[in-house]
């Protein structure tokens, strides 16, 4: 079990910068994320488009504001669970909070707070009618262990970079490769696309073109994928494995299930100190909501100074606090 | 009046209407008419949360970017008619369309 003062759900900028508020104040800070890096949206979506409406600079790309986020709460030590999404969330007697993630793990904390963007991002699902009793047992939407697919025939299904990249990688590991595109070429980036296509030529990959996957067969488990082409020819193909790399696409998840007061997707606070309804629980960032809320990084390290405030009460229940400059006290590492 | 409709993940058509001159996305009406289509990335073609299919009115509609083809060409159920909403200036060429949600925060 990882215990921790202030457990953090979603390791984007606002999350990654209530570290440093909350160090500021001797708190310590676990933070969980669905995706296996830090840095939400900016390193996932965006990471080499400038942002220009950071204070104090011009432009900025995003994945060095995520660098210098980094580096900037480095000295309070946080931890981290990554390409995890947690799904459980129990108040304890008390007052502290348990929460559990997809894979199992335990965080034992006193504050929660909510840093998580638009939702947790989400693998997008082919439209298939069955898939969802395949997650697990053959249909693997992330490669976190590419071993797993050793000598195993596998179907990548997709057309970007991330579904070009792991062809190439898994067709020196898995026995059979497959990928499989709707359309006739690739306009992912053209160095994979042309390597993708030189070992289809060697045999080391079969390419499926203007095809789609139509079916999965199997007992229990993925033993067949039927794939239909754009001139209708059907195509059974043996596979161990069905790997769809469609991209992510940000969902609420479990969150909605947590008794928080919801407003379209987003969680209510008050502006004193981005609370949400249940004590100990604070949300900033995008994923909260409040009259006149703007959805900017700048205003989600503001909620989160002023969430570290009051968290400060909740972990140090019998200790007053004093507010100190850092220009004053510096930054005290722990 | 620029009029056009929407159909919603659960198959509700209803119909949009924008004034004229009006400098907007049709992500960014979606989004102001209270559909819940994230709209990630806020309009760059680079999350697709605001896919559509144009169900009416295609041909009529401004020319694809490169950027907006290589996205689509990554989604599972993308069809011959999806287009990125944040990629679509509203104007008079959007009347009489049917624009059907393809993918929203809810599902």
């Amino acid at each position: 079990m990882i215990k921790t003062d202030i457990c953090i759900i979603g390791a984007g900028p606002v999350g990654l910068f209530a570290v440093f508020e909350a160090g500021l104040l001797k708190m310590r800070c676990h933070l969980v994320d669905s995706l296996p890096a830090i840095g939400g949206q900016l390193s996932e979506i965006y990471p080499k488009k400038p942002i220009y409406d950071i204070p104090g600079f011009p432009a900025i790309l995003a994945h060095e504001l995520v660098d210098n986020l980094k580096k900037q709460i480095d000295p309070f030590n946080p931890t981290f669970t990554l390409g995890e999404r947690v799904e459980g969330l129990r108040k304890l007697d008390d007052g502290s909070f348990e929460l559990t993630t997809s894979d199992k793990t335990i965080i034992h904390c006193k504050v929660v707070a909510i840093a998580a963007g638009l939702g947790c991002f989400e693998p997008r699902r082919p439209e298939l009618p069955n898939i969802i009793l395949y997650e697990g047992k053959g249909v693997s939407y992330m490669i976190k262990d590419p071993e797993t697919f050793r000598d195993k025939k596998i179907v990548i299904a997709g057309g970007g970079d991330s579904a070009l990249d792991w062809s190439i990688f898994l067709s020196d590991v898995a026995k059979e490769v497959t990928l499989v595109h709707r359309n006739e070429s690739f306009r992912g980036a053209p160095d994979s696309a042309e390597k993708v296509v030189e070992l289809a030529k060697e045999g080391k990959i079969n390419l499926l073109l203007s095809a789609n996957l139509t079916a999965i067969k199997g007992e229990g488990k993925v033993e067949a994928i039927t794939i239909t082409g754009k001139d209708k020819k059907v195509t059974e193909l043996e596979a161990d494995y069905l790997i769809p790399l469609f991209g992510l696409s940000p969902k609420l998840g479990p969150i909605a299930e947590w008794g928080l007061n919801l407003d379209k997707n987003a969680i209510e606070v008050n502006t004193f100190d981005y609370a949400t309804n249940i004590p100990g629980i604070f949300a900033i960032g995008d994923i909260n909501t409040y009259p006149g809320k703007l959805k900017l990084i700048l205003c989600g390290f503001h909620e989160a100074a002023l969430m570290a405030q009051s968290a400060f009460a909740f972990v140090y229940p019998n200790q007053k606090l004093s507010f100190k400059y850092t220009t004053v006290n510096g930054v005290n590492a722990f | 009046m620029i009029s056009f409709e929407v159909e919603d993940l659960q198959g509700e058509v209803k119909t949009v209407e924008v004034p004229e001159g009006i400098s907007l996305s049709l992500m960014e009406v979606l989004k102001a008419s209270e559909y819940p289509i994230a709209a990630t990335c806020g309009g760059m073609a680079l999350c697709a949360t605001c896919h559509v299919e144009v169900v009416k009115g295609f041909d009529g509609l401004p020319a694809f970017t490169d950027p907006e083809l290589d996205m689509i060409d990554t989604l599972p159920n993308a069809t011959s008619e999806s287009r990125l909403a944040c990629q679509i200036h509203v104007s008079e060429k959007l009347n009489g369309a049917l624009f059907k949600l393809k993918e929203t925060v809810e599902g």
